[in-house]
């Protein structure tokens, strides 16, 4: 999957969570979850089971802590897609 | 001594969503009783029941998308929608615009249990080892005090948020802790109310007890029959009720508008002693709740012009009606006006007191006695005591300047509170 059609995936997958509608219009690599978005961080859980179900993969709790923006999630799931 | 009035008022009940439905259905006797096919399905012996009827429309009048994600609490779902319409019918304010907590404002909100749909969903996948798979939405659903949390948020309120539980007394409950925590100046308004879950995993228990009617499945809205010879238990139901709570002085300043003042209340217990039990009431404790209520209202007892019984159309009511008879001393034509509201809307359970009481203000202010519905074949021993003109099956239009409101409930908990026409 190309980069620009992952983060397009994971920008629906946030929409719902997020509190500021600007960041999200403007979402890039560098978009902090919780800074940017305003996400409540109890939500963060959601979005990663929600991000689970649309790659159809399985986040262990490691990867889990790592995604706080949207870099470090593009680059857990290509991992995760990736994997054998 | 502080006095207390209410100042707002907020119903999601079987027979009508808002306060606007509730009233008129009130005042013409409809009833909310439906034939509910999932307790058929489920081998239910009581298959009719009242379910207060949301649209999603409604839903998003107090709930925004996210929070609708995963949600599948009825007792927070019917808390918010009766707190928040409350709040706001009292004149004050709700939502994320509040920027600062309102350290004079509280909610006491009680509930039975919160969000058994949602624990079962949670069970199920726990079982199935999935457990992180429940994210983020389970607790907040499903904790006891759940309501009253949703509610302190969406109303920014900064005084004690809590909710109270003592089965069928819990809405009479909390609007005396909300009168109490006024009168001791420790809050200046309170959104006191209470909410219940419905469907068939909150009233199993009760219909595998037999305390719910099973003769009355092909004629749900005859189905519930407070104080009738032919009663043979109470209807399940669902709903919540709220009242804003506040200080004279804060009404006042406000220019809120007041619908009836609390004169005064009383709680107790039986202790499970002489003929109370954990199901059964003493009646002793019940007199005697009703007897300090009065008397903590300053009032004589011949002043009640009208009573709001607990009544559910269980083989109970008759003692309840001797009990009053007995507490205010009063009999025969002496004997105050009677009305049971469950026969229009069933037994609410933890929602009952506060959904009642909302009735019960309401025909204070507007001055009606409603249709006792199906109570045609008064029972004897009621009968005995209350001639039948005392207790209308049309609705009546009539000042009424006191009315008595009791509830009580598993564990031989009482609650009554004596509501009075506000007057300057």
């Amino acid at each position: 999957m190309d980069k620009t059609a992952l983060m397009t995936t994971i920008k629906e997958v946030v929409a719902p969570y997020t509190k500021n509608p600007e960041a999200l219009a403007t979402l890039n690599e560098d978009t902090d979850f919780i800074r940017d978005l305003k996400i409540n961080s109890a939500n963060l859980v959601d979005v990663v089971l929600d991000v689970e179900e649309k790659f159809n993969i399985v986040i262990d709790n490691d990867s889990m802590e790592k995604m706080i923006n949207v870099r470090s999630a593009m680059e857990v799931v290509e991992n995760k897609l990736a994997a054998p | 001594m502080t006095r207390v009035v209410i100042t707002g008022l907020g119903v999601v009940a079987p027979n009508g969503t808002g306060v606007p439905a509730f009233t008129e259905a009130v005042r013409q006797g409809v009833s909310g009783i439906r034939y509910d096919p999932q307790l058929e399905a489920l081998d239910f012996s009581c298959r009719i029941a009242g379910t207060p009827e949301v649209t999603e429309e409604m839903k998003l009048r107090y709930f925004d998308p996210l929070e609708l994600k995963g949600f599948n609490s009825g007792a927070v779902l019917y808390g918010v929608m009766a707190g928040m319409e409350a709040w706001q019918d009292a004149g004050l304010p709700a939502g994320n615009d509040i920027q600062q907590p309102d350290w004079d404002s509280g909610a006491i909100f009680g509930t039975g249990s919160s969000g058994v749909d949602k624990m079962r969903e949670a069970i199920y996948r726990m079982d199935e080892l999935q457990v992180r798979r429940l994210g983020s939405t389970v607790v907040a659903q499903t904790m006891a005090s759940g309501i009253s949390a949703w509610l302190g948020g969406k109303l920014a309120l900064g005084n004690q948020v809590t909710t109270n539980s003592s089965a069928c007394t819990t809405g009479a409950e909390s609007v005396l802790m909300a009168y109490d925590r006024i009168r001791a100046g420790k809050a200046r308004r309170i959104l006191a109310g209470s909410t219940t879950d419905g469907g068939p995993y909150v009233w199993g228990g009760f219909d595998a007890m037999k305390v719910c009617t099973f003769k009355n499945n092909d004629r749900p809205a005859a189905g519930s029959r407070p104080m009738s010879a032919s009663a043979t238990g109470f209807v399940p139901g669902a709903g919540a009720g709220a009242l804003v709570v506040e200080s004279l002085e804060s009404a006042l300043e406000r220019n809120a508008p007041i619908y009836a003042e609390i004169a005064g209340g009383h709680v107790n217990s039986g202790g499970q002693r002489n003929e109370g039990s954990m199901t059964a009431p003493n009646s002793e404790a019940v007199q005697r709740c009703i007897r300090e209520a009065v008397r903590d209202a300053g009032i004589h007892p011949d002043e009640i012009d009208a009573i709001n019984g607990h009544l559910t159309a269980t083989s109970k009511d008759a003692a309840e009606v001797t009990n009053w008879s007995l507490a205010l001393n009063r009999s025969g034509e002496q004997f105050p006006y009677l009305n049971a509201l469950k026969c229009l809307v069933g037994h609410c359970l933890s929602a009952s007191g506060s959904i009642e009481l909302v009735a019960a203000v309401l025909q204070l202010q507007q001055g009606f006695l409603f249709p006792n519905i199906n109570s045609e074949d008064l029972h004897p021993e009621i009968a005995a005591i209350v001639p039948r003109e005392k207790i209308p099956q049309q609705l009546i239009h009539k000042d009424l300047q006191v009315i008595a409101k009791a509830s009580f409930g598993f564990g031989d908990v009482n609650a009554c509170i004596i509501l009075k026409k506000y007057k300057r």
